[in-house]
């Protein structure tokens, strides 16, 4: 019979800088070869929700590990105050972002029962951060990009952000790209993301994405109102299906 | 979506949080995901005084009438006191 059992815990990650930063690391306990999956945590922050997301991955035969993106603002702090606090200082720079992903990605491969393959994931602004990491990292082997806003068009001018589009860095795109959205909505919008697949098939960059009907943005999100469940478990096939092709051995 | 709509202001006040009262010198407002109502997007107020710490803040999260009746209710109340005590 197939061994289900897994472990989970907090570990420490070399982050951008040098920094070390604290990550939630779940794998399943066998000998592997696993592949590996970089889980980048919602705008909300390192919650119980994306940590659970994270086991998930774990559950179905991978190594996954979230970074707190907020670690540094905040240490130790929950979740909700930390990104309260990281929200106050003007969220997570690019930059930064991109570093703290390659670290989580080397932490991964180091692993013992690494296959070597890393993917990376992420959800609403994760979403945009999914994409950043597929066209700023030359190492990552697929990219899923759940309804991440922003990628197409800069946030309005009333939104006081500095996040800015990051389509132009499509030709950068190293690595196949999954991406669901939700056909309702807003951030980004359909428009959007048709762009968006017309930039990538302009570029000849290895890309799927798939619109819901019926769903708007957070639709994978099972504690929100938001959460579509028809949606979310199609989207959850095409996940497997598409980190099975190209984080397998 | 994560909607990145926030307003800072510094202030000057007290809150009581979970370890009791402390000083306030800033405020975040902002319409985005809440952490506990039930709705996909709230106006958010996060009352903080960051030399405490991530903890040191007073949150919450209302619905847009609740977020309009208490901003009419604070600029209405603010008409009525009379213009001595506004000094204070």
């Amino acid at each position: 019979m197939m061994s289900d059992q897994m472990l989970a815990e907090t570990v420490e990650v070399e982050g951008f800088g040098g920094d070390g930063i604290e990550a939630y690391f779940a794998r399943p306990t066998g000998s592997g070869p696993y592949g590996s999956v970089v889980v980048i945590h919602h705008m909300p922050g390192y919650d119980e929700a994306t940590k659970e997301i994270t086991r998930k991955f774990a559950y179905h035969g991978y190594q996954a590990i979230c970074v707190n993106l907020y670690s540094r603002e905040a240490p130790g702090a929950a979740p909700d105050d930390a990104a309260a606090t990281a929200r106050a200082r003007g969220g997570v720079p690019d930059e930064r972002l991109v570093g703290d992903v390659k670290g989580a990605a080397e932490f991964l491969r180091s692993q013992a029962a690494s296959n070597s393959r890393v993917g990376v994931i992420g959800y609403c602004s994760g979403g945009r951060q999914a994409f950043l990491s597929a066209c700023s990292l030359d190492d990552i082997d697929a990219a899923a990009v759940c309804y991440g806003a922003f990628i197409v068009s800069d946030p309005l001018p009333e939104m006081p952000s500095k996040v800015r589009s990051l389509i132009h860095l499509t030709p950068n795109a190293a690595c196949p790209i999954l991406g669901l959205f939700g056909a309702e909505d807003k951030f980004p919008t359909p428009e959007e993301v048709a762009k968006l697949d017309s930039e990538l098939t302009k570029y000849s960059k290895e890309h799927e994405f798939h619109i819901f009907e019926g769903a708007g943005h957070g639709f994978f999100a099972v504690d929100r109102p938001s959460y579509r469940p028809e949606a979310a478990n199609e989207g959850w096939q095409k996940i497997w299906a598409f980190f099975g092709k190209h984080l397998s051995n | 979506m994560c909607t990145y709509l926030t307003e800072h202001l510094e202030i000057k006040g007290s809150g009581k949080g979970a370890e009791g009262w402390f000083k306030l010198d800033q405020a975040s407002v902002y319409f985005d995901h809440p952490v506990h109502l039930p709705l996909e997007h709230s106006l958010n107020i996060d009352f903080l005084q960051p030399s405490l710490g991530p903890s040191a803040r007073v949150a919450v999260e209302l619905d847009l009438g609740s977020a309009k009746r208490l901003a009419d209710a604070i600029i209405s109340t603010l008409a009525q006191v009379s213009e001595g005590l506004l000094q204070g």
